[in-house]
């Protein structure tokens, strides 16, 4: 992992994207958007990360990635999805879901789409629809699903003005994050640590499943599916845990890991080497966990490689009976057979990263202290 | 530099007539607060509608605002780089490190000017370039002060090397403003004295370089004196320029742009071994000579001249005043303050220079909406008042989303702030309930640690039930877990809702002691106590007898507990007659219900099994 790529951009940057490349494509991703908070003016950018060797002479210009195109944004941007080649998908503070899409003649971006009342909360107390914000995104095309603090799931359909679906009151407390399991199936977690499943097939407001942390309801603030497994399903809390889950299997975590001393902002398997799973956090740091089994040399328990490993401690519920059929590496049990190296991939620490995504051997992540960092070199 | 002699702008407030109301105002750390007051200007008093609002004044910053951010993003990583130093490297190490630091700095604020000199240029609106061109010089001048102080204060290059670097100071300066000028006379010099001062090697002792340099002057003394120049008046002049003469040099006054460029030049050439304890000296005469008398020194030109004269305050002071943001001198002094430079020059609150400075601009940091973050590092290290600081201001960062509060919060409790943790948990949590989001409240209650708001989410809960008859958010109160424990209330809420379920799943012997047990062990609270005991009815009228004769007697006790508290009330109304009646009502069927389940009891006990 070398040649990590900084760049000061001037807004706290709250998410980083990847556009997806075409399927059956065999070039690298080369551009990525990005959303800011926190401004008074918030603005979804599409940037650019041209050819190597275009390092300036001068200390400044270090990244090679440049800006396309910008556009304002009404509120902090809280989530940011790529919905096709063209068109991005963000979820506002103020409630609001828009559709941009870009026009890659002119570079220029603009909105095809805004869904503005779905989020509000209702109550004795709160003045007609005080809107609440839409904490997270998942898209499949043609529907769109979010979630909010308001404890709704919407889903929507692009090209359709209303929402196809609402389920109201689907949680008491915040819904940080969803994803698709299966087409008519997403998960979501919210803030007093339960996984639940919907199924839209089924008519009623109840989840299908419903899974928590034992111990401590610590919150959970992010989640992803593994790309080939659908069961299995990785969260980070707030304390920094990293939680792996197989849905088929019972209502508790598999393992659970302790990683960040704060909490986990996001987690992604890598798309096309699930073996590798990525994590960034509250505390300034973005960890790469190596699960593949392939490389023999790996010691088991000790941790080496990388500039900044580090030792973790290893804690794993007693699930009895994981079906051994297609072993996934996060879902082994046995300690002494298991080989998880971390990696730390910043360089120094900064404040918080807030979003992090892979894709192919590109790895771009955002921060609070206004940095984009960018690599293409990610399994060198 | 801020010019004081233009005139200052006027800028109108909307809505305030100032011709005849008078109007109030406060400074903030960034901005002003403006509003009209209820004193009239002329005597007799118009009846004048008033301005209701409060106005907030900043200076239009827009401009160049998204570079002056990169700034302070780059220079809080080094600062936070820097205190994280360790104190072990003392000696020759730690001084490489705190130059490598300065660089650093400087580096950034070359990356900016770089920036702004190219959108300065690149504008169309002349008014916009303008402003770029003024930051951009502003910035100028702040790399130039800075450097100065790395040579003579952080560098602390001795006679010999002190040249050099002044050298390298002028040129990097002096090259960027007017290239033309310097080519001509800049490129003299480096020839000469490379060839000069064998460079590499630097082996040589100051002694040794002084007698070459003698050396070399009387030769070109001499080669003026036997006028071999004569032919030639300029290669007379340049000859002249290079014994130092100064009328030869100031006749060049137009190639040196400035009075620095001129007293390095001429200690080049008269003065090269120069220590840095006569730097001063030469500096005010250059500083005389060259202005002539013409002009007033700048702000620009006393700074310089402080640092020259290693008067560390006096700078600091000059800088503090000629520019318009804190960010330049807390930094600097910052450093300083490593290089153990500043002796503690106690302010009249106490704390030291460094300490107030680092707080002006922290303060400064967190006025703004989004800089807050980095404005909790430099509160950090300020070991005075930087955490009470951070405490006042952290409370007052306003939340939008609860993705900001949670940071906000990480930040408090990294710190063991206690009180503000609780604070902020608590708006969040009312700003929950009002939004009928209890599972939110609760989860922010149980981050405080605050059993008090528990307690009012459960009462919440409760009241719901009691009005529906059923309960909502069973997601959340089946799954409490070992926040139970965090109050009574929600310890008994968890505990009724299992009664419920255990009833539902048809185990009515351990629902019904589940019941009694929330009864005696005083956790239900004394409003619940009727509800408890109607739900008992269904149990104690149930064909098998489930109640045995002990907790009959119990439940007894509570309801003759219950029913001695009542009140004596004044004049009955019709409505309170009513409820009366069905209170009694429903205490004169326990009474019944429990007495006969006393009944069965007694006889399921007392009968032999089988019989």
């Amino acid at each position: 992992m070398e040649e990590i790529y900084a760049k000061f951009v001037s807004q706290k940057i709250s998410k980083t994207r990847w556009r997806p490349v075409p399927p059956g494509s065999l070039q690298t991703t080369e551009t990525f958007a990005t959303g800011s908070w926190d401004n008074e003016e918030n603005y979804v950018s599409l940037w650019s990360i041209g050819d190597f060797g275009n390092l300036d002479s001068d200390g400044g210009f270090e990244g090679d990635h440049q800006l396309l195109c910008d556009i304002r944004h009404h509120g902090d941007v809280m989530d940011l999805q790529f919905f096709d080649q063209e068109r991005i998908v963000a979820a506002s503070s103020t409630g609001c879901v828009t559709v941009f899409l870009h026009h890659p003649n002119n570079q220029t971006l603009s909105v095809t789409q805004q869904w503005t009342a779905a989020r509000h909360h209702t109550g004795p107390g709160s003045p007609s629809c005080s809107s609440a914000p839409c904490t997270g995104i998942a898209c499949s095309n043609p529907e769109i699903v979010t979630v909010g603090e308001d404890g709704r799931i919407n889903l929507f359909r692009a090209d359709h003005k209303e929402a196809i679906r609402t389920i109201d009151n689907a949680d008491s407390s915040t819904l940080h994050a969803v994803t698709f399991l299966r087409t008519p199936e997403i998960l979501t977690v919210n803030s007093i640590g339960q996984l639940k499943i919907w199924d839209f097939r089924q008519q009623g407001n109840e989840p299908s499943q419903i899974l928590s942390l034992t111990g401590d309801r610590v919150p959970l603030h992010c989640v992803d599916r593994h790309p080939n497994q659908q069961h299995v399903v990785a969260t980070g809390g707030q304390d920094g845990m990293l939680s792996i889950w197989d849905v088929r299997q019972g209502t508790m975590p598999v393992s659970l890991l302790k990683a960040h001393e704060a909490e986990m902002w996001e987690v992604h398997f890598h798309p096309s080497n699930p073996d590798h799973l990525f994590t960034c956090s509250e505390d300034g740091s973005l960890w790469h966990w190596d699960a593949s089994t392939d490389v023999p040399e790996k010691s088991s328990l000790f941790y080496q490689g990388g500039r900044n490993s580090t030792f973790l401690s290893h804690s794993i519920s007693n699930q009895a009976n994981v079906h051994q059929s297609l072993i996934s590496s996060w879902l082994i049990t046995d300690p002494t057979k298991d080989r998880i190296e971390i990696t730390s991939l910043l360089p120094n620490r900064t404040l918080s990263v807030n979003s992090l995504d892979v894709l192919g051997p590109c790895l771009v992540c955002g921060t609070d202290a206004e940095a984009i960092y960018v690599t293409r070199q990610l399994f060198s | 530099m801020e010019e004081l002699d233009s005139e200052p702008t006027v800028t109108l407030i909307p809505g305030v007539n100032s011709q005849k109301k008078q109007m109030c105002f406060d400074w903030g750390p960034g901005e002003m607060l403006v509003c009209e007051t209820s004193f009239n200007k002329k005597e007799k008093s118009d009846m004048v509608p008033g301005c209701p609002f409060i106005h907030i004044i900043r200076k239009n910053e827009d401009v160049y605002s998204q570079i002056l951010r990169k700034l302070f993003n780059e220079s809080h990583g080094i600062f936070v780089g820097l205190q994280r130093l360790e104190e072990e490297l003392t000696g020759k190490s730690r001084k490489t490190q705190l130059v490598r630091v300065s660089k650093n700095y400087r580096s950034v604020i070359r990356a900016c000017l770089e920036e702004m000199h190219q959108l300065a240029i690149a504008g169309k609106d002349p008014a916009i370039g303008r402003q770029f061109s003024i930051q951009v010089s502003s910035l100028s001048a702040m790399e130039l002060i800075w450097n100065l102080c790395e040579i003579l204060f952080i560098e602390v290059a001795p006679a010999g090397p002190l040249l050099l670097h002044l050298l390298d100071w002028v040129q990097l300066h002096v090259c960027e403003v007017d290239s033309l000028s310097a080519d001509v006379l800049g490129s003299e010099n480096p020839s000469k004295h490379e060839r000069f001062w064998n460079l590499p090697g630097n082996t040589q002792t100051l002694t040794e370089l002084e007698l070459k340099w003698q050396h070399w002057h009387e030769e070109c003394e001499r080669h003026l004196q036997d006028g071999t120049f004569a032919s030639s008046p300029h290669l007379e002049s340049l000859c002249k320029v290079m014994l130092g003469d100064e009328a030869a040099l100031l006749e060049q006054k137009g190639l040196l742009s400035t009075w620095y460029h001129f007293l390095v030049t001429r200690l080049l050439y008269s003065h090269p071994t120069v220590k840095p304890t006569d730097l001063h000296f030469y500096a005010q005469s250059s500083l005389d000579l060259f202005l002539g008398g013409e002009s007033s020194p700048e702000p620009l030109d006393n700074i310089l001249m402080a640092a020259f004269e290693f008067d560390i305050h006096q700078v600091i002071k000059e800088c503090s005043i000629a520019l318009s943001n804190w960010w330049f001198v807390a930094h600097l002094t910052d450093l300083l303050d490593h290089c153990k430079l500043l002796q503690s020059h106690n302010l009249y609150f106490g704390s030291n220079m460094r300490e107030f400075l680092l707080l002006e601009y922290a303060s400064g940091l967190f006025a703004h909406h989004s800089l807050w973050q980095l404005g909790v590092d430099y509160f950090d290290h300020c070991p005075e008042l930087g955490r009470v600081s951070l405490e006042l201001h952290i409370e007052r960062i306003p939340l939008s989303t609860e993705q900001k509060a949670l940071k906000v919060l990480r930040v408090c409790e990294q710190r063991q702030m206690t009180e503000q943790v609780r604070s902020i948990c608590k708006i969040l949590a009312m700003k929950a309930v009002r939004n009928n989001r209890l599972g939110s409240a609760l989860s922010w209650s149980i981050r405080a640690k605050d059993a008090a708001f528990a307690t009012l989410v459960s009462d919440r809960f409760l009241r719901d039930y009691c009005e529906r008859g059923c309960f909502s958010d069973l997601d959340l109160i089946d799954n409490l877990g070992p926040a139970m424990m965090l109050s009574d209330r929600l310890t008994f809420l968890g505990k009724y809702r299992e009664f419920h379920r255990l009833y539902g799943e048809k185990r009515f012997v351990d629902a019904a002691s589940l019941l009694l047990s929330l009864m005696t062990s005083q956790i239900a609270p004394r409003s619940f106590w009727m509800t408890l005991l109607t739900d008992a009815l269904p149990l104690l009228e149930q064909k098998q007898v489930i109640f045995s004769a002990e907790q009959t007697y119990e439940l007894m006790r509570c309801l003759e507990d219950l029913t001695s508290e009542r009140p004596v009330r004044g004049e009955p109304d019709a409505q309170q007659l009513q409820d009366d009646d069905v209170e009694t009502t429903k205490v004169e069927m326990l009474r019944l219900a429990l007495a006969r389940n006393l009944a069965r009891s007694i006889i399921k006990e007392g009968s032999l099994e089988g019989s």
